[in-house]
C-alpha cells in the first residue's frame, strides 16, 4: 500500500500527502523541484514516522513516465493511490503571442497528466486494484478568454479521466476527478473575492475522504458545482460577449 | 515573481494597525525570490502575529508571511535535537513530539507562536530560573541575510547573539536547531499557593526554587495591606506513573474549547474599572488559603488563555497594550511596589497581571530577561492617559536599572530604550556589518532608532 503524489510541492498536495502519511500509508513525493520535495518528505517522516521518499519528475518527459512509476514502486511498494496534482497555469497573454508557451501549458496539464496516468493505470490494472486522483479544474468546465489554454488542457484532462474511469471500472480501479474552486494558495493570495476561499487542509480532507469512498467527481468547495452549473447554462450567444 | 498584496496587519494587542505589501512564502525558493523582488523597499518577517505591539509590523514596507515555511527537517530521537523551519509553531512541536515523550524546552504563555518569532524575541517561560531562555536550547540558526546570502550561525558568534532577541532585524530566520526536553507525558504536578501580599510572594518564590516552573497571577486592583496579593503557581513535568485525570470538568472543557472563540470585538465599556475589580476579586477568592496540590494537564498550566481563541478581541476595536518589565533584585522591592501603586492610583487596573522571578541567565544582544523580577501587565488602550501612565512606569523601571520587553512594546521612546538596553550599540555594530543598507526594518526598530 502506498501513495504517489505528483506535483507534491503545492500547498494542497503537501496537505494531501499529510493525510496519507497520517493514515500510515507510505508516500512518494514527485516534483519538478526535487530539493523541495525532499524537504517535504523529511517533514512527513518526522511528523508521522512513515516511509516517505521523493524524486524529480518532469511531466513533459513522456517517454520516462513508465520507468519513473516502476522506480517509485521499487521505492515505496505497489501503488494503491496516485494523485496527479501538478499543473501549469502559464500566462494566457504570453500563450497568445507565443505558441511555445501555450504548448507548454497544454503538454503539462493534459499530455503529461494523461501520460503518467496511463503508466500508473497499467500497473493498477495488473493488480486489479488502485485509485487515481486527477486535479482537473473548474476552469475546464467552460472556455474563457482569460485562461483558455489552461482551461482547455484541464478540460481535456477531465474528459480523459472520465474515459479512463469508464475503462478501468471493470478492473476495480477507481478514478476521482477533482475540480477545485478557490483555494488559499499562491494563485488566490490577496485576491478580493466575494466567494469564500478554502484552506488547503480542508481541500485535502475532502479529497482524501472522496478517494476512500470511491467518488467519481468532487467539486470543492462543493458550491462550485452550482456556480459552474450556472456558468455552463449561459447561452454561448451571450457568453461570448462576457468577461468572466 | 512574488504575488504582493496590500494587507492590514497588527500584533496580538491589535494596536497599532499598519498596512504593508505582503507576500506569502510557500517554499524555500520563495525566500530569496521575495527578497530580490522587494523593489527597493525594506522587508520584515511576520508569522502568527502573537507579539503584542509593533515588533512584527512594517508600515509601507514589504512583509514576508512565513507561517507556511514549517517543515521539520531532521530529528534525532536519541538526543531530542530537531532541525526545522522557522514557521513551525510550539503547538506543532507539542502535537508531534509529546506523544513520543518530548516537550519544547521553553514555552511562552501561548502555544500559537512560531520558532522564528520565539528566537527573534528570545522568549522565556515559567522555567526561566532553571532553563534560561529559548536560545539556551538552540545550537544553530540559518538566516537569510540582506545580501540574499543564506548563512548558518551558532552560539558565541556575533551574528547568532545579535539574532537571538534581534527582533527580526538581522535577517530572516529560516531554520532553527532546537533541543527538545524529555518528558513522561502530558501531566504537570503543580501546587497553587494563595499569596497575601508582595512580601509573601517573594517568600513563596524563594521557597519554590525546587520547582522547575513558577509563575504568579497578581491582583493589581487591591492596594494597601493586600498590595501584591495573588496566586502563586509552581509545577514540574510529572514523572512516569503520575497522571492526572481529565475529570468531568476537563472532558467538558476539551469538548467546548473548540467552540470558545471571541468572534466579534467587545464593546468599549466591557473592560472597565468595575469589571476588572470584580474579576480580580473573584479570581483571588477562588483560591483557598494555603497550598493546594493537583496534577494538571499541560494546556491549562502552560497556556491557560489558549482555551479561548481570539481572547484579545474582548478589548474591543481599540486594542490593548501589554507592558512587561524586569527590575534587578531588591530586598525591599521598591520598584515593583511603586509600579503597583502607580497603577492603582491611576485607576487603570490591569486585567491580567503576571509576576515571576527570573534566574541568572543573561544573553548578549537585545534579549530581554535579566536577573530580578518581571511583571507583565495588560491594559485596555485608553489612549493618552494610559500612555502617560506607561511613561511614569518607564521612569520607575529606569530608576531601578530595569528594562521593558520589546516583544510586547508598542510605545517605548528611543532615549529610554537606549538607557534600558545599553547593549544596543554593540548590537547595532553587528547588524550594520550584515545589513548596512537596513533592508530589514520594523515599526519598532524605526521608533527605537534601530532601522
Amino acid at each position: 500500500m502506498s501513495a504517489l503524489i505528483l506535483g507534491a510541492t503545492s500547498p494542497i498536495a503537501r496537505q494531501l500527502a499529510q493525510r496519507y502519511a497520517e493514515a500510515n500509508t507510505p508516500v512518494f513525493l514527485a516534483a519538478r523541484d526535487a530539493d523541495e520535495a525532499a524537504q517535504i518528505a523529511a517533514d512527513l517522516r518526522i511528523r508521522h514516522r512513515v516511509t516517505a521518499a521523493s524524486g524529480a519528475f518532469d511531466a513533459t518527459d513522456f517517454e520516462a513516465h513508465a520507468a519513473f512509476v516502476e522506480a517509485v514502486e521499487d521505492a515505496v511498494g505497489p501503488l494503491t493511490v496516485a494523485v496527479v496534482a501538478f499543473g501549469e497555469m502559464g500566462d494566457q497573454e504570453a500563450s497568445e503571442h507565443d505558441f511555445a508557451a501555450a504548448r507548454r501549458v497544454i503538454e503539462t496539464n493534459f499530455t503529461g497528466a494523461a501520460s503518467v496516468c496511463e503508466a500508473v493505470a497499467a500497473r493498477m490494472v495488473e493488480r486489479g486494484a488502485g485509485s487515481i486522483v486527477g486535479f482537473a479544474s473548474v476552469a475546464g468546465d467552460r472556455g474563457r478568454k482569460s485562461n483558455y489554454f489552461y482551461g482547455s488542457a484541464k478540460g481535456a484532462f477531465a474528459l480523459y479521466l472520465q474515459g479512463l474511469r469508464n475503462r478501468l471500472h471493470e478492473s476495480g480501479v477507481g478514478v476521482l476527478t477533482a475540480k477545485l474552486g478557490f483555494v488559499d494558495t499562491r494563485m488566490t493570495f490577496g485576491m478580493q473575492t466575494g466567494i469564500p476561499i478554502a484552506s488547503p487542509e480542508a481541500v485535502s480532507r475532502a479529497l482524501f475522504d472522496a478517494q476512500r469512498r470511491g467518488i467519481d467527481t468532487l467539486y470543492y468547495p462543493r458550491f462550485w458545482r452550482g456556480i459552474m452549473g450556472v456558468v455552463g447554462a449561459i447561452p454561448e450567444r451571450l457568453f461570448k460577449r462576457m468577461s468572466l | 515573481m512574488q504575488r504582493w498584496s496590500e494587507m492590514e496587519l497588527h500584533g496580538w494587542g491589535r494596536y497599532p494597525r499598519v498596512r504593508s505589501e505582503c507576500a506569502r512564502l510557500e517554499r524555500r525558493a520563495d525566500v530569496q525570490a521575495a527578497l530580490a523582488d522587494r523593489d527597493g523597499q525594506p522587508v520584515l518577517a511576520h508569522a502568527l502575529g502573537r507579539s503584542y505591539g509593533d515588533v512584527a509590523l512594517l508600515r509601507g514596507g514589504r512583509v514576508l508571511l512565513t507561517r507556511r515555511l514549517d517543515r521539520m527537517l531532521d530529528f534525532d530521537p536519541k538526543t531530542g535535537w530537531l532541525r526545522c523551519e522557522a514557521g513551525v509553531s510550539i503547538e506543532d512541536l507539542i502535537e508531534v513530539f509529546l506523544p513520543r515523550g518530548w516537550f519544547p524546552p521553553v514555552v511562552p504563555g501561548t502555544q500559537f507562536v512560531t520558532l522564528g518569532g520565539a528566537v527573534a524575541n528570545d522568549i522565556h517561560g515559567k522555567n526561566h530560573h532553571v532553563d534560561g531562555t529559548l536560545c539556551d536550547h538552540v545550537r544553530r540558526i540559518e538566516l537569510l541575510l540582506a545580501s540574499g546570502e543564506i548563512v548558518a550561525c551558532a552560539p558565541g558568534e556575533p551574528l547568532f547573539d545579535a539574532t537571538v532577541g534581534g527582533l527580526g532585524l538581522t535577517g530572516l530566520i529560516l531554520t532553527v536547531d532546537l533541543k527538545l526536553c524529555p518528558v513522561a507525558g502530558p501531566w504537570v504536578e503543580m501546587e497553587s499557593v494563595r499569596v497575601e501580599n508582595l512580601d509573601h510572594f517573594f517568600e513563596v518564590s524563594a521557597e519554590s526554587k525546587s520547582f522547575t516552573h513558577t509563575v504568579s497571577w497578581i491582583d493589581c486592583v487591591t492596594s494597601g495591606a493586600g498590595l501584591g496579593r495573588g496566586i502563586f503557581m509552581r509545577g514540574r513535568h510529572a514523572p512516569e506513573g503520575v497522571a492526572g485525570s481529565d475529570g468531568v470538568l476537563g472532558r467538558f472543557a476539551a469538548a467546548v474549547s473548540p467552540l470558545l472563540d471571541v468572534p466579534v470585538d467587545g464593546p468599549p465599556w466591557l473592560m472597565n474599572g468595575l469589571t476588572m475589580r470584580a474579576f480580580n476579586e473573584a479570581y483571588f477568592h477562588k483560591q483557598p488559603k494555603g497550598v493546594t496540590a493537583a496534577v494538571s494537564h499541560y494546556e491549562p498550566f502552560f497556556f491557560p488563555l489558549d482555551f479561548v481563541r481570539n481572547w484579545n478581541r474582548i478589548y474591543g476595536r481599540r486594542g490593548f497594550l501589554q507592558y512587561q518589565l524586569v527590575v534587578p533584585p531588591d530586598p525591599e522591592h521598591r520598584a515593583i511596589r511603586a509600579v503597583l501603586e502607580e497603577i492603582t492610583k491611576a485607576g487603570m487596573a490591569s486585567f491580567l497581571a503576571v509576576i515571576k522571578e527570573f534566574g541568572g541567565a543573561v544573553h548578549p544582544g537585545l534579549s530581554f530577561p535579566r536577573p530580578g523580577v518581571t511583571l507583565a501587565l495588560d491594559f485596555p488602550n485608553h489612549g493618552a492617559p494610559l500612555l502617560a501612565l506607561l511613561d511614569r512606569l518607564d521612569a520607575v523601571v529606569l530608576e531601578a536599572g530595569g528594562r521593558v520587553y520589546l516583544g510586547k512594546d508598542a510605545r517605548l521612546p528611543r532615549d529610554r530604550f537606549r538607557r534600558m538596553y545599553p547593549e544596543w550599540e554593540a548590537w547595532k555594530a553587528v547588524r550594520d556589518a550584515h545589513d548596512p543598507g537596513r533592508v530589514f526594518q520594523s515599526e519598532l526598530g524605526r521608533r527605537l532608532g534601530l532601522s
